[in-house]
């Protein structure tokens, strides 16, 4: 169901190829496809359209560059586009005199709860010494689960009996951490409904009440058109100073973010990518704005790949790789460090084209295969792991054995292996594409890079 | 497929363009204001113009019913309006209002033959199972745990006897909230330990139905998102026990959406239906303003029937799916 926007343009624009100058009705063809993968993307329908009346402008007449073909041209300027919508990254704003207060509101079931522990956390990490403080009142063990997850990350929480009242909680909870010397205290409300008044008004109550520094406005990623609706009256009604965006780990499009950003105008802080309480990442509009085109984040994946491999061993790999002595003892070690990346399909999934033709394909990649691809590499002698031509069939039936394979399993993977060693050689010796190190790489240059 | 979003043909002067923006600016207040006003204003106009078709879109797509849906149900609509005739704005609303309908009942592409013909308790030789066996599944905070603990005072209701499985071991204080509602509906909850194996609470807790006689069994699990390997395997595995102990079951695997999830909904749809071959759904949070319409992409392309709408906060919203009111819904 999702195609990548370059994919869809590139059908689109076929016939003009060597065009020199993209015309009206060309970009008239183009913008139905940028509209259609926005709305997939669950982009609200009022923000698609002033969206596409922006892009288009941008578009009109501009010259196709040379080395860029018409899809590449208008999917960069979408892409440009998107990411000036979405704003830069900003840090939770400190308050003069401390305590900073930090108050998180949001629909139900949107992540609020665990968000305030990943953000005490973030906290203390940064060495500062934070307060939870758990003002829901209403949903049936909120206040527990804010408790253990307390103790858990060694963050104390301000609690009341059942039966406080939300606004008397959160003033008390404030003043304790003023008391106790906490300089960031963080204001975990309950769920509710934009449209609920009393709870609304319950809200905007404690916000003028305590008029905490930072009024955070935490948005499930996944939701569809909706979003604007919701995030709208939070920002009528109590007023917000930025966003988190949730369970940005799924396979979501994430559109809500540019849904929301452009109806309150506030940014987006951070982002939530896991279950666990370091899950919370900064927030880069560059990765957002490639996921809701759908052309994958490869800067998360460099990032995550930079934090996992040491250098070094980096850098033999590359000589290796340089020098074709690319081995399958090397070739597990890689299996190995992939590993770590995280679940392999998000990991295939960030590079770009990558999870598109895996779609397309309809291949599966399960972390099984993986380990059954070690297995068999593990049932090599060192001398058949450096010299794979050494494995003639009968090493191969034991091979198979040993891993608990078939041999047909073991020439597929000898193959593979042989292929993907010829294709190295290629890469190498041209020169190849290089993963550049993360930062601003941004504009028209590196998208038809991404799009190869 | 796309001529719904054609320009139309006569190039405009600058007064129409002009006249053009501030009707859509015009049109965009009114969908601030009410959905129902801005319904009766397409039907109200005398005759079936292009416009219609153009409202009818954005009203599909604010739904949350995605593209390739709502071009599909106006294309339908549309042969239906030259082939019956219809000149009437009212009529065309009626029409549309069936074809949604149709929708949800007449899936296209149906995957699971078991559930396409309506949910339901499936007996065997006529006999209700016995406990009856439902698996409650879903992504992280789209309301599972409310929603059983509305099933069982559901049930509670009908005179049935009720036990509650906390398969939830993950989530801080998840067998807390399930046991606090346990108590106020009248339902034992069967847990351990959080962080224990989910596996084992499911065990216990098909056991303890069998030997206390319960009608009704229902599993709660720990939110996950479907794209997390590990985790969706450890739904099937959790199934697998189920299935082991009580040959039959679960008798039906509930999947759970939050109303205001967009498009992802078909892709968790999709991934919880393949590893816990989900039987049915359940839309929470519809007391929102959001209209829950990703559940006709899903129809359309899986088959799968909807069979209870969370309407709000009370234990006792839950309602009985209802195909007209839902679309009905739609439009107010």
């Amino acid at each position: 169901m999702f195609e990548s926007l370059s994919d869809r343009l590139n059908s689109t624009f076929t016939r003009l190829r060597g065009k020199g100058r993209l015309d009206e009705a060309d970009i008239d063809e183009a913008m139905k496809e940028v509209r259609r993968a926005l709305l997939e993307a669950d982009v609200n329908f009022k923000v698609v359209k002033s969206f596409v009346e922006h892009v288009r402008e941008r578009a009109i007449g501009q010259e196709v560059l040379k080395s860029l073909t018409p899809a590449q041209m208008v999917v960069g300027i979408v892409h440009d586009q998107l990411i000036e919508l979405l704003g830069e990254a900003t840090k939770i704003e400190m308050a003069k005199t401390a305590p900073t207060v930090v108050m998180l509101v949001g629909l139900q079931g949107s992540g609020k709860t665990t968000t305030a522990a990943k953000l005490a956390l973030q906290m203390r990490r940064a060495g500062q010494n934070p307060l939870l403080v758990a003002a829901d009142m209403y949903r049936p063990a909120a206040v527990q689960q804010l408790q253990a997850l307390g103790k858990q990350l060694n963050v104390p929480v301000y609690t009341e009996p059942q039966g406080a009242n939300p606004v008397d909680i959160a003033t008390n909870g404030v003043r304790h951490g003023q008391t106790n010397n906490h300089n960031i205290v963080i204001l975990d409300t309950a769920g509710r409904l934009h449209i609920d008044e009393a709870m609304m008004h319950e809200v905007a109550t404690i916000k003028s009440r305590l008029n905490p520094t930072e009024t955070l406005l935490v948005v499930d990623a996944m939701t569809g058109q909706d979003a604007v609706r919701a995030a709208s009256e939070f920002n009528e009604k109590v007023g917000i100073t930025g966003l988190i965006m949730t369970k940005v780990d799924g396979d979501t499009r994430g559109g809500a973010a540019l849904s929301v950003r452009e109806v309150t105008g506030v940014p987006i802080k951070f982002i939530g990518t896991g279950e666990k309480t370091d899950a919370l990442e900064p927030f880069y509009p560059d990765r957002l704005a490639g996921r809701i085109l759908g052309m994958g984040d490869v800067l998360t994946l460099v990032e995550r790949a930079q934090a996992e491999y040491d250098e070094e061993s980096a850098r033999a790999m590359e000589k290796k790789l340089r020098t074709a002595t690319f081995d399958l003892e090397d070739f597990l070690s890689q299996l190995q460090q992939v590993k770590k990346l995280g679940p392999l399909e998000q990991v295939l999934g960030m590079i770009p084209g990558l999870g598109q033709a895996m779609r397309q394909q309809q291949v599966q990649v399960k972390e099984g295969d993986l380990s059954h691809i070690e297995a068999i590499i593990r049932s090599m002698t060192a001398k058949e792991r450096h010299n794979p031509e050494l494995i003639d069939s009968s090493r191969r039936r034991r091979i198979a054995r040993g891993s608990g394979s078939t041999v047909q399993d073991v020439n597929a993977l000898l193959n593979q292996f042989k292929q993907m060693q010829k294709m190295m050689k290629q890469l190498t010796g041209g020169g190849g594409m290089k993963m550049k190190g993360k930062g601003k790489r941004r504009g028209m240059g590196n998208m038809g890079q991404w799009m190869q | 497929m796309f001529n719904l979003f054609k320009r139309k043909e006569q190039p405009k002067t600058q007064e129409q363009i002009q006249e053009q923006e501030q009707k859509v600016e015009e049109s965009l207040q009114r969908t601030k204001r009410s959905w129902f006003r801005q319904i009766a204003s397409v039907f109200e106009v005398d005759e079936i113009t292009e416009d219609i078709w153009e409202d009818l879109e954005t009203l599909l797509i604010q739904a949350d019913l995605g593209v390739e849906t709502t071009v599909d149900v106006l294309d339908r609509l549309k042969k239906r309006v030259a082939l019956d005739r219809l000149k009437k704005p009212s009529a065309v609303y009626e029409a549309l209002q069936d074809e949604l309908i149709w929708v949800l009942e007449h899936p296209e592409h149906a995957t699971n033959p078991r559930s396409a013909d309506g949910a339901g308790p499936i007996s065997e030789n006529g006999k209700e199972p016995h406990p009856y066996v439902l698996l409650v599944v879903g992504v992280n905070g789209v309301g599972k745990t409310t929603t059983i603990a509305k099933l069982a005072r559901y049930y509670r209701d009908q005179g049935k006897s009720v036990v509650i499985g906390a398969g939830d071991t993950f989530r801080a204080a998840a067998i807390e909230q399930l046991v606090i509602w346990g108590e106020r509906v009248g339902a034992p909850v069967i847990r351990h330990q959080i962080g224990g194996d989910p596996g084992a609470v499911v065990f216990d807790a098909v056991e303890a139905a069998i030997n206390r006689d319960a009608d009704i069994l229902i599993i709660d699990t720990a939110g996950r998102l479907h794209t997390k390997t590990n985790l969706m395997e450890e739904l099937r595995k959790i199934k697998r026990i189920i299935s082991k102990q009580l040959p039959g079951a679960p008798h039906e695997t509930l999947l759970v959406l939050d109303a205001t999830t967009g498009q992802n909904g078909l892709q968790q749809a999709k991934a919880f239906t393949e590893v816990a071959d989900v039987t049915s759904l359940a839309v929470a949070k519809l007391d929102g303003t959001a209209k829950g319409g990703v559940v006709f992409a899903i129809a359309r392309e899986m088959g799968l029937p909807i069979r209870y709408v969370g309407t709000g906060e009370k234990i006792t919203d839950l309602a009985e799916f209802d195909a007209r009111q839902f679309v009905k819904a739609l439009f107010s």
